[in-house]
């Protein structure tokens, strides 16, 4: 039939153009020299790293560097780590504060470049058992900065009972707050599930959430269905969870501490705590695009992401544990640091940094483990 | 400006003589943005739905595969999304059109001619207000709260509230869309031809034959219109959804979902199913006469 | 139509019974604007002006203000020319393929905002095309079109073609009678479509967040940042207050010109 053979030909040209179009070309390798900035820079960061003002006047890192350096800091907000994989491979940023479960894909897919750390002179006070981590650097070359660490807290209305510090109150059907509760709405959260059969069911032996074999990750999914049954609020936005918080329609979840704070400034009765069979964290990387158009621009934004004054501030407005040394001496709170434990390492031995899972067992087992792709279908079809 | 002029005529009156020159001018541009440009940006769309994904790095490659359509068609959990969908798409449609129907029956046909443009006025302002500020404020209406916390506005005005879910996604959707679904309806309405009501009346038929069997009749073409508009707004839906409906999920965030994953085959491939479903529904719309009266 | 009282009665019950609910919700807007607390709930913890009055210092908003703006209006002037263009050739023409092309010209908006979205980009990320303002215009466009098409249309079949044959007996030749006769008809609806052409573009988010570059903030994808940026909320509340008053007139107009006091045309 003549329409038949008009669609087919239509096919075959498309696969044929987009197969001849498909792949750009992957960076070349790190800045080798700081030229002049080119007068903007387009990041993309978690909500809360680029203060400009604008939210409290107090906090503000970044009008003295766009005035220092004169390039003016574009901001994209990405809810998770998976938006900021997809918004990088399309070359349109120059720099992104990439989580541990972003910053291996990215650098695999060629999407981010080397970055030369004699151009960064800040990068020296950085902490030292933040270098060279699995996540931030590849065959001992480094893909970015570290920005700081936190974990994922627990968050709890102080009235709704006594102060819960067990994980299971997040997954257990005849939860105390079964119907208010607010789960992180990313596959990543998967992890947390295992968190909790590791403590709930050693027998399944898993030594690390992110390196589950198909029965292991079967079972966290197993969880995750009971939990839904109990889940009130699946959040990707602050605002959302933090509205809900105020509002007492959710009284028990995971949280990051900028929104804690933030529902504690609206009067919101609630804590935080970290569980105490342990917790999903992070920590984050500063990268640069390997076709970043303002590659200056975001070299400078980097070094000035981790000085002492920045990172100190940035630490503290977000709640988390500064990455560079000198912060903890010029943080508001003199007990900052202290608080979120950025010099005591033991705090963070039951913390698991979000990772991307491979095929390939993080924990270093022969057997096959389920990769990312993977927990990404499994948590589309939980949610559908 | 005679030379511009004597030009234009001398142009026109050619065009008058080809015809098909001048309908190839016209048709020139809008052709080549909707085929080339948008019809073909579809078709790249489909095309990449077969194509393979590279796992770890989240890129499309241009291998065939037929695993994300064959994902997307028979993984259960998807297919009870999508008749989900289809029945919230469908309610808020209901709705609108039953709230729309009397609405403008009344406006066209009972309303003071000095208040009708006020009041048609006042049924589509609304649509300027913009839409995200809109949905954030049904959140604040809709927030069910507890014994720890306040709610929101029907929490605190009326002391219940349905909560984020999908009583609250049908109700904001249909919300959002009802002045689409007013518009073509009140349009209908006016361009009834009073003679055939007079006729009605004469021939002996009370005021609610009269609506069901001439008037009804002839808005079919107008609410079908409408409909277009309300069910493909709702049914692609996923902003309102992730601000009201709580767990509730539609095609259209599974479609983000798997974009942003990133797995652009596999949100190609959802795309097939709201695109398969307007089809459907724009093929019937078409019979009743929606294209007629636009 | 003879309806009785009770009917009446309860038509009209229904009709303010739409209104109060349609502009309740914007009315919160109004009152949450003067909320001392920083994010949207209810019940407002307090009264302030903090946001009315420092509205204007906030440079992303006036920005984003001009972006949406700046891209409305050339989508609109696009949408206008291809739009009536279009409605032209499908109202006074006979062609092959003239239904398949009436299917088409209302696909951009029976499909879904996000299938048009996800297209659009897909098709310029692999063509290696930089998403920036053209890219977005064009997605715009792609709507508009539709809008203006069925505005401009829906007159055309109204016009009756005896004023043209009309006009031809009297003498002019086509560019006179489209320019004494057929315009005047239908400028109305030419305008009435541009002006919702414009509010679609102004307030569309979908095909704007999957479409525009990185240095591109739209008005809504302004408010969709801030909607993760706790402290900077209420200023959303803020620009929809103002966004819905100055609508109003331009609203009115729209509709003033949609329905023309002179409904028969011959």
């Amino acid at each position: 039939m003549k329409s038949m053979r008009k669609l087919l030909a239509i096919s075959a040209i498309g696969v044929l153009i987009l197969s001849a179009c498909g792949g750009g070309d992957d960076g070349s390798g790190a800045l080798e020299e700081l030229g002049d900035g080119e007068g903007a820079v387009n990041v993309i960061a978690w909500a809360g790293y680029i203060e400009d003002g604008s939210t409290d006047p107090a906090v503000d890192w970044v009008t003295g560097f766009e005035a220092e350096t004169g390039c003016e800091v574009n901001a994209k907000y990405a809810n998770s780590s998976d938006e900021m994989v997809e918004l990088m491979q399309s070359g349109e940023y120059d720099a992104v504060s990439a989580s541990g479960d972003a910053t291996l894909r990215l650098i695999a897919g060629g999407d981010v470049a080397p970055v030369n750390l004699d151009l960064i002179p800040n990068y020296a006070d950085v902490f030292a058992d933040l270098k060279d981590k699995l996540w931030n650097s590849k065959d001992g070359v480094a893909y970015g900065v570290p920005h700081g660490r936190g974990a994922n807290v627990l968050v709890y209305n102080t009235e709704a009972g006594a102060a819960p510090d067990s994980i299971k109150a997040m997954f257990e059907a005849d939860s105390p707050y079964a119907g208010k509760i607010s789960v992180y709405d990313a596959p990543i959260y998967i992890a947390d599930a295992a968190v909790y059969l590791m403590a709930t069911q050693p027998d399944l032996g898993i030594t690390n959430p992110y390196s589950l074999d198909q029965t292991q990750f079967d079972a966290a999914i197993a969880a995750l269905e009971t939990q839904k049954s109990i889940v009130g609020q699946y959040w990707a936005l602050y605002t959302d969870q933090q509205a809900s918080l105020e509002a007492g329609s959710v009284t028990l979840g995971t949280s990051w501490q900028i929104i804690v704070n933030l529902a504690k400034g609206n009067a919101a009765k609630i804590e935080a705590t970290k569980p105490k069979e342990g917790a999903t964290g992070w920590s984050d990387t500063w990268m640069v695009s390997s076709k970043a158009k303002h590659p200056n621009c975001a070299y400078m934004w980097l070094n000035h992401i981790i000085s002492p004054q920045a990172n100190a501030g940035v630490a503290e407005w977000f709640g988390e544990a500064p990455s560079n040394a000198k912060s903890c001496d010029l943080t508001a709170d003199a007990n900052h640091c202290a608080n979120f434990h950025a010099t005591d390492a033991s705090y963070w031995g039951d913390v698991w940094y979000w990772t991307t899972p491979t095929a390939e067992c993080l924990d270093g087992r022969d057997v096959e483990c389920v990769p990312y792709t993977e927990w990404v279908n499994a948590w589309n079809k939980l949610r559908a | 400006m005679s030379s511009v002029a004597n030009t234009l005529r001398r142009s026109t009156r050619f065009a008058s003589k080809h015809p098909r020159v001048g309908l190839g001018i016209l048709l020139s541009g809008p052709l080549l943005w909707l085929l080339v440009v948008y019809v073909g940006s579809l078709a790249l769309l489909i095309i990449s739905a077969f194509f393979k994904l590279q796992e770890f790095t989240g890129k499309a490659t241009t291998e065939l595969t037929l695993s994300n359509l064959d994902e997307v068609a028979t993984e259960s959990a998807y297919l009870m999304m999508v008749l989900r969908s289809i029945g919230i798409a469908t309610a808020a449609t209901a709705i609108c059109f039953a709230l729309a129907l009397p609405v403008g029956f009344y406006i066209s046909k009972l309303a003071k001619s000095w208040a009708k443009r006020g009041l048609v006025v006042a049924m589509l302002l609304p649509l300027w207000a913009g839409y995200l500020v809109k949905a954030f404020a049904l959140r604040a209406v809709f927030e069910p709260g507890s014994e720890f916390g306040n709610g929101g506005f029907l929490k605190n005005t009326i002391g219940w509230s349905p909560g984020f879910g999908y009583l609250a996604v049908i109700i904001t959707l249909a919300y959002m869309w009802f002045p689409y679904m007013f518009l073509p309806i009140y349009t209908g309405f006016e361009r009834l031809p009073e003679s055939l009501l007079d006729a009605s009346s004469d021939l002996g038929a009370g005021s609610i034959r009269t609506f069901f069997s001439v008037m009804m009749p002839m808005l079919v073409p107008s609410i079908a219109a409408g409909s277009i508009f309300t069910f493909s707004l709702s049914l692609g839906d996923y902003i309102t959804v992730k601000i009201v409906g709580g767990t509730v999920q539609m095609v259209g965030n599974i479609i983000e979902r798997a974009l942003l994953a990133p797995n652009q085959p596999l949100a190609a491939a959802f795309t097939l199913w709201p695109i398969g479903i307007m089809v459907v529904y724009l093929g019937v719309m078409a019979r009743l006469g929606a294209f007629k009266n636009l | 139509m003879q309806i009785s009282n009770r009917s009446q009665f309860s038509l009209r019950a229904t009709t303010y019974g739409v209104l109060v609910i349609l502009y309740t919700p914007l009315l919160l807007v109004l009152i949450l604007s003067f909320n001392t607390a920083n994010s949207l709930t209810w019940p407002p913890r307090g009264f302030s002006t903090h946001w009315w009055s420092t509205f204007l210092d906030v440079q992303s908003a006036r920005e984003a203000l001009f972006s949406s703006t700046r891209l409305a209006f050339i989508a609109m002037v696009i949408a206008v020319v291809l739009g009536s263009m279009l409605s032209f050739a499908l109202q006074r023409f006979e062609f092959y393929g003239k239904n398949s092309l009436s299917f088409l010209a209302v696909l951009p908006i029976a499909l879904p905002g996000i299938v048009t979205g996800v297209a659009l980009r897909n098709t310029f990320v692999r063509f290696g095309f930089d998403l920036g303002f053209i890219s977005v215009v064009a997605g715009h466009t792609t709507f508009c079109i539709v809008v203006v098409h069925n505005n401009v249309v829906a007159r055309l079949r109204r016009i009756s073609p005896n004023l043209r044959e009309a006009s031809a007996d009297l003498g002019a030749n086509s560019l006179q009678t489209f320019r004494f006769v057929t315009w005047p008809l239908v400028r109305s609806s030419v305008f009435a479509g541009a002006i919702l052409a414009f509010a679609l573009s102004f307030d569309e988010v979908v095909v704007t967040t999957f479409t525009a570059g990185a240095g591109i903030q739209t008005l809504p994808q302004w408010i969709l940042n801030n909607f993760s940026r706790p402290n900077v909320l209420p200023y959303v509340t803020v620009v929809a207050t103002i966004v819905m008053v100055i609508s109003l007139p331009i609203a009115w107009l729209a509709q003033r010109l949609a329905d023309p006091p002179n409904d028969k045309l011959v």
